[in-house]
C-alpha cells in the first residue's frame, strides 16, 4: 500500500502546538528549585581583567555565587572538534584566564536566587581591565591576511587557492573586463529566541534544556570541557525559535550554566540578552572580495579571478565556501579563486544563512550584471551564453542542474520581458523602477544519520532521531516520509526529535537535514514494513538503521541545487528610499517534499536576503571593539511593511542520484542570490552600481 | 535593573505633590521601562499618574486639545485629528510601532529620551548620562545623529516624531505646578545641549503636562509629515519634515516647517518659511527656499548625507502638501 504523503502541501504538524504555546522551548523547561545566571561581559575590546570587587556583590540579596577566572573551576576542555567547528584553532576557554580577546566576552557569571537578583548583582559588578586599542576593521591597514590553514592542500573542502587554465593571463588579455571590489557588512543571525540553557546535575550526570542546532554535538562538546563520559551528558531541545546558523556550535553560555549550576547544586537557567546576542553566539563574517571577469565581446567568459577575504578571530580560523561556486557557476576555461583570513579581536565568526555561498555569489552575480552592461547583453542572456555542460572545477557531470529552466520559469512568471535594458529607464510616477536578476546555487549535502522507527500494535508508529527543527517544518516533512513509507496516514505518526539519546543525526543546517534525516528515517521505516510483513505480532516491531549517500554517485556527480532570482525595486530619486517591491525566485532543489513548506522556506530566506542587501549590518566602535547597535532598535532587519509581494516557484526536477529521496534540500539557497538580484536593480533603477552592503539610503541620494 | 516602589495617584494635586518631592512619574512607561532595565535610569520611587482624567482629545473653537495622556495610537486614529490636522496623525503612525503607540502617551512622547546608542550603554562615555564624561559619540557611530544645535557635549538628535508637527504649527501646552499653571510653546520644552546635555527640558520642578493645544487654521489642513528611513517602519528618523502651506490665488501666504532627525531638538525653519512667502508653489521655490536649511550645519563624520538629505526631504515634504505624489 502506498499514498503519495510526500509532495503534500501538509499544514504543519506542531503548527497548533506553537500558536496555543503547548511548544516548549529551552527556557521553558523550568526546574524546581532552580537559581538563575547572568554574564557579565566585558567592557573592553582587548587585554586583561586586572580587578574585581565581587566581594560587595557576594552580599547582596538572593547572590549564591560570583564566578570569574579568579574562583571558576579549571575546566577539562578535552579535544573536541565537529565539522562545525572551524578546523584550526581552539575554542574560546570562558573564565580560565584574565585575558580579554575581544569585546563582550564574559568575564564573570552571577548566580542568584531570582533573575533580577542576578540582572542587579551582575550591573553592579565592578571590574577593572588593563586594556589595549583592539584591531576590529579586518579591511583597514592593521589587516593582515592569512592562508587558512585548512585549505592549505589543494584537495581541501575549501581551498584555499584553485585555479584551472591562467586566469590571470586571460584576463590582460580579455577584450572586455570588469574588475571590481565588493564589500559586505558584519552580520549577526538575530532569530526571536534568545539563546538559552537550563542546566541540571544528578551527581556527575548533567541535563541541558538548551537551544541548539545540533544536540549531539552539544552533548560531546560540554562532556569534553567537564571530562565527562559522553553518556552522562544529556541535551534536550524540542522546539527553536530561528537560529539562522547560530545554534549550530556550543557557546560559551552553555559551559557557563552547567559550571554555574555545579557550583551552587542546583538547576541554573541562563538566557542571553539581546545585546549579549552580540557577542559571543557568532556572526557572519565581513567579506571583500575582489572580482575580474575577462570576456569575448560576443560573451564567452574567458576568465575569472575571485579573491575574496573574511574575518575570523585570533584565536580559531573560521573557513566558509565564499569562493566554491565561481569554480562551477560558470563555463570558462580559465579560473582562480584565492580565500584568505583576516584575523581581528572579535569573537569567531559562524555560518549564518546561505554563509559563504552567499556572500561569494553576491560579488560573482554582481560583476556578471556589470559584465552584462558592458557588453550590451541582456543579462540571462549572458548567463545562457556560459551555461556549463558539466562542473568544470570538479571535472565532472552534475547529478542535476536546471539553472536555466529555472530562469525561463522565473522570467515568466516575474515578466522580464517588460523590462526596458537602460539604467533609468523604467518608472512609476516619480519613481524610478529597477529590475535586477542573479542565479542562486547551494550544494546538495548529505550527511550519515541514524534513526529510530517502532510499529504498535494499536496502528501507530513512533519514529524518533536527535534531529532539530528550526523552523523550516522538519517535524512535518519527516512525518511524510515515515508516514508514506510506513503506508500509514499522518496522524498515526508521531515524530520526534531534540534529544541528545535520540539516534544521532548531523547539524541542522546546510540545508542537509531533509536529504540526511529523511533517508534514515525512510531506511528505518522500511525496515520495519519488512518486518511487519512477515506476518501479525502483538508486540511493537522495531528498527534502527543509518543511512549515507551512495559513495559511488558521489564521486561520480557534482551536486548543487540551483535557482534564479528576480527583484524589483523602486527608488524615491528625491530621497533616496529604496523599496523591494517583488520577489520571484524559482528553484531546482530535486523533489519538493511538501511545496506549502518549501515555500515558507523560500519567503523566509528572501526577507533574510532583502535584510542582507539593504539593512543588516554590524557596526563596531573601532576604539573598544564594541557593537554599537547591539539593539533590535538599531540593528534593521526587514519588519512587515518592508515586505511586499514574494513568490517562489520549483522546476519539477528528478534527480536519482543524490538519494533514494531525490531531495536536494532547501533553506539556504533561498537567502543566496536575493542581495546581488537587488543590487542589480539598483544600478537599473538608478544607474548608480553599489558594491558595499547593506545599500542605504545615503548611497543612492547622488545617483 | 534596581529595586523600585510604584504607587497610583488619582489626582492632578497627588501627582504634583509627588513630582515636587523628587518621586518620577510614568505614564506609558515605554522609554522609563527601557531605560530602568538597563539601569541608565535609576528612579527609586515612580508614580503612576494613568489614571488621571487627561486622556480627552476635543475641539475648542477651532483648536485641537490633546490630553497629555492620550495615547498616541488613539490620537492618531481619532477623526478630529484627522479632519483638522492631519500631520499630526501622520506624524504619530510614523512613529515607533503599533505596540508602542498603544502604550505611549503624548506627554511622555514629549518628553521621551534620546536614542544615542552610547546613552543607552553604562560603560560609554555620555555626558547627557553621566556630566563630564565626554561624548562617545563624537569619535564613534554618528550616522543617525544631529547637525542642528550640537554642541561638543552632545550630537544626539530628539528622537519624536510628533514633536516635529507640533513645533511646525505653533502648538502651546499647559502645565501645572507647584507654583500653578503656564502655558508656552511646546517649541520651548526643548532645551539645546551646549554644556548641560543632562538638561533636556524646561519643565520646573514637580511639573506635569496637563494638555497639548494646536492651534486651527487653513495651514494644518493640508500639511503633511514626510520621515526618511532606511527601513519601512519602527525605526527613527534619518530626517524628517513637517511642512504646511497657505496657498490663495495662487500665492503661498503661510508657509510652517520643521524637521526632525537632523537637530539637536525639532527644529523649526523659520527662515525657510520666510523665503517662501509670496511666492508661488513650485519646486523651484521649495528647492531655493530649502538651501536656506543648511545655514548652520555642522556635519560629523558619519552624517554627512544629511547635508543632501534635509533639502531634498524638506522639498519633497512641500511637494507632498500641493497633493503632488
Amino acid at each position: 500500500m502506498t499514498m503519495a504523503i510526500i509532495g503534500r502541501p501538509l499544514a504543519r504538524v506542531d503548527g497548533r502546538a506553537k500558536v496555543t504555546g503547548a511548544a516548549r522551548y529551552a527556557a521553558d523547561f523550568n526546574q524546581p528549585g532552580q537559581a538563575y545566571a547572568v554574564i557579565v561581559s566585558a567592557t573592553v575590546g582587548l587585554g586583561r581583567v586586572t580587578g574585581m570587587d565581587s566581594a560587595a556583590i557576594e552580599k547582596m540579596p538572593g547572590i549564591l555565587a560570583v564566578l570569574s577566572h579568579l574562583n571558576a573551576p579549571r575546566l577539562a576542555y578535552g579535544q573536541h572538534k565537529s565539522y562545525i567547528d572551524p578546523a584550526t584553532g581552539e575554542r574560546l576557554h570562558v573564565l580560565q584566564d584574565e585575558r580579554i580577546r575581544f569585546h563582550g566576552q564574559p568575564v564573570a557569571v552571577v548566580v542568584a536566587t531570582t533573575i533580577a537578583q542576578a540582572e542587579r548583582a551582575a550591573a553592579a559588578l565592578r571590574v577593572s581591565y588593563n586594556a589595549e586599542r583592539p584591531v576590529v576593521d579586518s579591511a583597514g591597514p592593521e589587516a593582515r591576511p592569512i592562508v587558512p590553514e585548512a585549505g592549505r592542500q589543494p584537495d581541501a573542502r575549501l581551498p584555499a587557492d584553485k585555479a584551472r587554465g591562467d586566469a590571470d593571463r586571460a584576463l590582460a588579455e580579455s577584450p572586455v573586463k570588469v574588475d571590481e571590489t565588493y564589500d559586505i557588512a558584519r552580520e549577526n543571525h538575530n532569530p526571536m529566541e534568545p539563546h538559552a540553557t537550563i542546566a541540571s546535575w544528578n551527581g556527575d550526570r548533567l541535563t541541558l534544556w538548551s537551544k541548539s542546532q545540533f544536540v549531539v554535538n552539544e552533548q560531546a562538546e560540554i562532556a569534553a570541557i567537564f571530562g565527562l563520559p559522553l553518556e552522562n551528558v544529556t541535551v534536550i531541545c524540542p522546539f527553536i525559535g530561528g537560529a539562522f546558523g547560530t545554534s549550530l556550535r556550543t557557546w560559551p553560555h552553555v559551559t557557563l550554566a552547567a559550571m554555574a549550576a555545579q557550583h551552587v547544586r542546583r538547576p541554573v537557567k541562563l538566557v542571553l540578552t539581546r545585546k549579549q546576542m552580540f557577542f559571543t553566539t557568532g556572526h557572519r563574517p565581513r567579506t571583500v572580495q575582489r572580482i575580474a571577469l575577462g570576456a569575448t565581446a560576443d560573451g564567452k567568459l574567458t576568465s575569472v579571478v575571485h579573491e575574496g577575504t573574511g574575518e575570523t578571530s585570533r584565536y580559531e580560523e573560521f573557513m566558509e565556501a565564499l569562493t566554491s561556486v565561481t569554480t562551477f557557476l560558470y563555463s570558462c576555461p580559465n579560473v582562480r579563486t584565492r580565500y584568505r583570513l583576516v584575523p581581528v579581536d572579535t569573537g569567531t565568526p559562524n555560518h549564518m544563512r546561505g554563509p559563504g555561498e552567499a556572500s561569494g555569489v553576491f560579488a560573482l552575480e554582481c560583476a556578471m550584471d556589470e559584465l552584462a552592461y558592458k557588453l550590451r547583453l541582456d543579462p540571462i542572456d549572458l548567463r545562457r551564453r556560459n551555461e556549463p555542460a558539466i562542473d568544470e572545477g570538479e571535472n565532472k557531470p552534475f547529478s542535476s542542474r536546471s539553472l536555466m529552466r529555472c530562469y525561463d520559469l522565473g522570467a515568466e512568471h516575474f515578466g522580464w520581458a517588460r523590462r526596458t535594458p537602460e539604467p533609468r529607464s523604467m518608472r512609476d510616477g516619480r519613481l524610478l523602477v529597477g529590475m535586477g536578476v542573479a542565479s542562486a546555487s547551494y550544494p546538495a549535502f548529505h550527511a550519515p544519520a541514524t534513526a529510530r522507527a517502532r510499529l504498535l500494535p494499536d496502528g501507530t508508529a513512533e519514529v524518533e532521531i536527535a534531529a532539530s527543527d528550526m523552523g523550516p517544518g522538519t517535524y512535518t516533512s519527516m512525518t511524510q516520509v515515515a508516514a508514506e513509507t510506513l503506508g500509514l496516514p499522518v496522524e498515526r505518526v508521531r515524530f520526534s526529535l531534540g534529544r541528545s539519546d535520540y539516534p544521532p543525526a548531523p547539524s541542522h543546517g546546510g540545508s542537509w537535514t531533509m536529504a540526511s534525516v529523511g533517508s534514515a528515517i525512510r531506511a528505518a521505516c522500511i525496515a520495519v514494513r519488512e518486518e511487519a510483513a512477515k506476518g501479525r505480532t502483538d508486540r511493537p516491531i522495531e528498527a534502527t538503521a543509518s543511512s549515507q549517500r551512495d559513495p559511488q554517485a558521489a564521486e561520480r556527480f557534482s551536486m548543487h541545487s540551483f535557482g534564479a532570482v528576480f527583484v524589483e525595486i523602486a527608488v524615491d530619486p528625491d530621497v533616496g528610499t529604496i523599496r523591494v517591491r517583488r520577489a520571484v525566485g524559482a528553484y531546482g532543489i530535486g523533489r519538493v517534499v511538501n511545496p506549502r513548506l518549501a515555500r515558507s522556506q523560500c519567503t523566509g530566506g528572501m526577507v533574510g536576503g532583502i535584510g542582507m542587501a539593504l539593512m543588516e549590518r554590524t557596526v563596531l566602535d573601532a576604539r573598544d571593539g564594541r557593537p554599537v547597535n547591539a539593539h533590535m532598535a538599531d540593528y534593521l532587519m526587514p519588519v512587515n511593511l518592508d515586505i511586499l509581494q514574494l513568490e517562489a516557484h520549483f522546476v519539477e526536477e528528478a534527480d536519482p542520484h543524490v538519494n533514494q529521496l531525490g531531495v536536494k534540500g532547501l533553506g539556504e539557497i533561498a537567502l543566496v542570490g536575493i542581495a546581488p538580484a537587488i543590487a542589480n536593480a539598483v544600478f537599473h533603477a538608478t544607474g548608480k552600481r553599489v558594491r558595499a552592503l547593506p545599500i542605504r539610503i545615503e548611497d543612492v541620494l547622488t545617483a | 535593573m534596581l529595586p523600585f516602589t510604584i504607587e497610583k495617584v488619582r489626582s492632578v494635586e497627588a501627582a504634583i505633590a509627588a513630582a515636587s518631592s523628587g518621586r518620577r512619574l510614568i505614564a506609558g512607561g515605554t522609554t522609563l521601562i527601557d531605560l530602568m532595565r538597563d539601569e541608565v535610569e535609576q528612579p527609586q520611587q515612580l508614580v503612576d499618574i494613568n489614571a488621571l482624567p487627561l486622556s480627552e482629545i476635543r475641539v475648542d473653537r477651532s483648536d485641537l486639545v490633546i490630553g497629555a495622556l492620550a495615547r498616541m495610537a488613539d490620537v492618531a486614529a481619532h477623526p478630529d485629528v484627522q479632519r483638522l490636522h492631519p500631520m499630526v496623525a501622520e506624524s504619530l503612525i510614523e512613529g515607533a510601532s503599533p505596540q508602542l503607540r498603544n502604550m505611549a502617551s503624548i506627554g511622555g512622547n514629549l518628553l521621551q529620551r534620546v536614542r544615542c546608542p552610547y546613552f543607552r550603554m553604562l560603560d560609554a562615555a555620555c555626558n547627557k548620562r553621566s556630566p563630564l564624561s565626554g561624548c562617545a559619540a563624537l569619535g564613534g557611530l554618528n550616522a543617525g545623529h544631529a547637525i542642528l544645535g550640537t554642541s561638543d557635549h552632545c550630537v544626539a538628535t530628539h528622537p519624536s516624531d510628533v514633536a516635529v508637527t507640533l513645533v511646525a504649527l505653533d502648538a502651546t501646552m499647559r502645565v501645572v505646578g507647584p507654583k500653578g499653571e503656564r502655558t508656552f510653546l511646546v517649541e520651548e520644552l526643548f532645551r539645546l545641549p551646549g554644556d548641560t546635555p543632562h538638561l533636556e527640558h524646561t519643565l520646573l520642578p514637580g511639573e506635569l503636562i496637563v494638555e497639548v493645544r494646536v492651534p486651527g487654521g487653513p495651514v494644518g489642513r493640508r500639511g503633511r509629515y514626510l520621515k526618511v528611513r532606511d527601513r519601512a517602519s519602527y525605526e527613527f528618523a534619518l530626517v524628517s519634515a513637517a511642512a504646511a502651506l497657505d496657498v490663495a490665488d495662487g500665492v503661498i501666504r503661510g508657509a510652517r516647517l520643521a524637521v526632525g532627525g537632523v537637530g539637536t531638538r525639532p527644529w523649526r525653519m523659520r527662515a525657510v518659511e520666510s523665503a517662501l512667502i509670496g511666492k508661488v508653489p513650485d519646486r523651484k521655490v521649495f528647492e531655493a527656499a530649502a538651501r536656506l536649511a543648511l545655514e548652520g550645519a555642522l556635519p560629523l563624520s558619519g552624517n554627512r548625507y544629511k547635508l543632501e538629505l534635509l533639502p531634498r526631504t524638506i522639498v519633497r515634504a512641500f511637494e507632498m502638501t500641493g497633493g503632488i505624489a
